[in-house]
């Protein structure tokens, strides 16, 4: 009997391993109309937001809107929260596009290096996505648009424990979602 | 739209299988001169079946991990007695011995062994412990630990811990494909099990006060929801999946409720107390900064947490009746975060900052709060005691890797659980 157990556990460790993990932990059901990042592509899901806004049929006016449209990161000093002067435009143009198309939403995501306790991290990290949430309230998106999530210091954009990944690590993904 | 709903797939059988072998090695890092010398006698075996696994091993590991033991070489053994009539004292005292443990092991029919072991002082000859346990062959590495565990308490009039499990979270994989998993294993990191895996972070691990649940946070659907798994069974329940923030499970010493950070609309994180049977609700904390990393005391009456209230993060006590006023604990420094609470509630463990890095903290609970920084790494984090109070296991980095450390709690003997393959990070050390 402890046999059978046993080989019915590798038999499953071993369909986990060679059959398609990314969907024997969380499946994702697709959603109508709307490209869904498969479950643990991650950041590479959510690098696109033009590619999500273009395939519901939402443009945005001018080339230079565009270009700054593409950008979606905005990323913070250490331990700071606060938007620096070179990313204001980024979410002003998001701004504007969200109020121009308010059917569309963005979700937000908060990020810090890895130095810290994972948990307050949590919390600095939820600091930075509310920051950009308001200030792209100030700018015409709606609340309603617009919902923040915190990674903490659990997904990095880089790996690395020095300042040159810690810098691109500690951000806000601007994510459009459908 | 809808907000989107998933669905999970339970790793039923996946629970509690193993994996393949022990995932760590242990490197001293920081010794104890005065370690008590012991001998630990090969335990005979009457036949080869049973010898493949050598409980005196695990035994000598699990005394020598504690710092508080010293354990002979075995080459440097002459004779080795299995019984106490033919310890000749004089030879093992002149070795330097103060101690020596002498045993066999024998089948006893069908998948059973039978453990029978002495310990003697080798200076007066005394029998402390003379005692036979039995086992089936998956049980001999825990019989183990429990003549570890008896001869600690006999020499050292503390409770072992060695028959004890710690989970911890495992990170596999680079950016931006890793996933993550949920390990329990021994309190020596052998014997891991798988108890849940995601390709979404994993975080903050919680024992419930009976050993038989685990309560973590998983962003399984990009959210974090706080869970609580059976670990026998498999069986879970997800118990918290507000709107934002759902953190830093921490169970009541009746394990009745959980306290967890959660956050209003404009993400202001505050600690709550969420009672598992009735679903409801309390505020415990509610400040504009980030109120987080909750743990309570023994009585269940209070409990501390982390809060930037004053700027930084620091450490803070509340009563739970409402209307208590949190009270500030840690004020060296500007940072010390995660609390956690020693045993006998004498000794407060955290994580502070000192000259840019992040080490194991204790503050004396009992006097006027003195602190000791026990650690010298620069990324150590995420401390959890032993529920005997003598040891601390932490989140660490060795050349690049995240890795578990040990340190006793005044920080005389430090060691690193060195992992096989990926990150690993939070242990959580199970209760007795």
């Amino acid at each position: 009997m402890k046999r059978i157990i046993s080989i019915a556990c590798l038999l499953a460790a071993a369909a986990l391993l060679t059959g398609c993990p990314k969907k024997a932990t969380t499946v994702e059901p697709p959603i109508a109309g709307a490209q869904v990042p498969a479950a643990g592509q991650g950041g590479a899901s959510t690098t696109n937001p033009l590619g999500q806004a273009g395939t519901s049929g939402m443009g945005t006016q001018g080339a230079n809107a565009t270009g700054l449209l593409a950008k979606h990161i905005i990323y913070f000093d250490f331990d700071k929260s606060d938007i620096k002067p070179e990313f204001v435009e980024i979410i002003s143009v998001h701004a504007r596009n969200l109020a121009a198309h308010p059917n569309l939403k963005m979700r937000l995501e908060g990020n810090t290096d890895e130095r810290g306790t994972r948990e307050y991290n949590i919390g600095l990290g939820e600091r930075r996505a509310q920051a950009v949430r308001r200030a792209l309230m100030l700018q015409g998106a709606a609340e309603s648009q617009l919902t923040t999530v915190s990674y903490g210091a659990e997904r990095p954009a880089v790996e690395g424990d020095n300042e040159a990944a810690w810098e691109q690590n500690r951000r806000v993904e601007m994510v459009y979602v459908p | 739209m809808n907000k989107s709903r998933f669905v999970i797939v339970l790793l039923a059988l996946l629970a509690f299988c193993p994996l393949s072998r022990g995932e760590f090695v242990v490197e001293v890092t920081r010794g104890q001169d005065d370690a008590i010398p012991i001998a630990i006698v090969p335990f005979t075996a009457a036949d080869a079946a049973a010898g493949t696994f050598d409980v005196a091993q695990v035994v000598s590991d699990d005394l020598a991990r504690s710092g508080r033991f010293k354990s002979m070489d075995r080459k440097d053994m002459v004779e080795q007695p299995h019984n106490g009539a033919s310890i000749s004292f004089d030879d093992w005292r002149r070795l330097g011995n103060d101690y020596i443990l002498v045993g066999q092991m024998q089948p006893q029919g069908q998948d059973r062994f039978s453990i029978s072991f002495e310990l003697y002082n080798v200076l007066n000859r005394q029998r402390l412990l003379g005692y036979q346990i039995s086992a089936n062959a998956a049980g001999l590495r825990l019989a183990s630990h429990q003549v570890a565990d008896m001869v600690f308490d006999k020499i050292l009039g503390v409770r072992g811990a060695f028959a004890t499990r710690i989970a911890y979270i495992s990170v596999l994989g680079s950016v931006p494909n890793r996933s993550y998993r949920l390990i329990v294993a021994d309190s020596d990191g052998e014997n891991p099990h798988v108890v849940m895996q995601s390709n979404e972070p994993l975080m903050s691990p919680a024992w419930s006060p009976d050993g038989q649940s685990l309560a973590y946070v998983s962003f399984e659907g990009r959210l974090p929801s706080v869970y609580v798994q059976q670990l026998r069974t498999g069986e879970r329940r997800r118990v918290s999946a507000m709107a934002g923030v759902n953190q830093a499970p921490a169970w009541s010493p009746d394990g009745k409720k959980l306290a967890l950070t959660l956050s209003t609309r404009d993400g202001n994180l505050d600690v709550y107390v969420l009672d598992l049977a009735t679903q409801a609700v309390t505020r415990i904390t509610d400040d504009p900064g980030i109120d987080t990393e909750p743990q309570w005391s023994k009585d269940g009456q209070s409990i501390y947490f982390t809060s930037d209230r004053a700027g930084g993060p620091q450490i803070y006590r509340v009563g739970i009746q409402p209307g208590d006023r949190p009270r500030r604990l840690t004020f060296q420094g500007n940072y010390n975060a995660r609390p956690r609470l020693s045993p006998d509630e004498t000794q407060l463990a955290f994580v502070t900052q000192e000259d840019g890095a992040y080490r194991i903290a204790v503050m004396d609970l009992r006097g006027r709060g003195d602190v000791q920084v026990l650690t010298k790494g620069r990324f150590d984090v995420s401390p959890s005691y032993a529920p005997n109070g003598a040891m601390i296991i932490y989140a660490s980095r060795d050349r690049g890797r995240g890795v578990l450390a040990l340190t006793t709690s005044d920080g005389r003997v430090q060691e690193r659980l060195v992992s096989s393959e990926g990150e690993v990070q939070e242990p959580a050390w199970s209760p007795f």
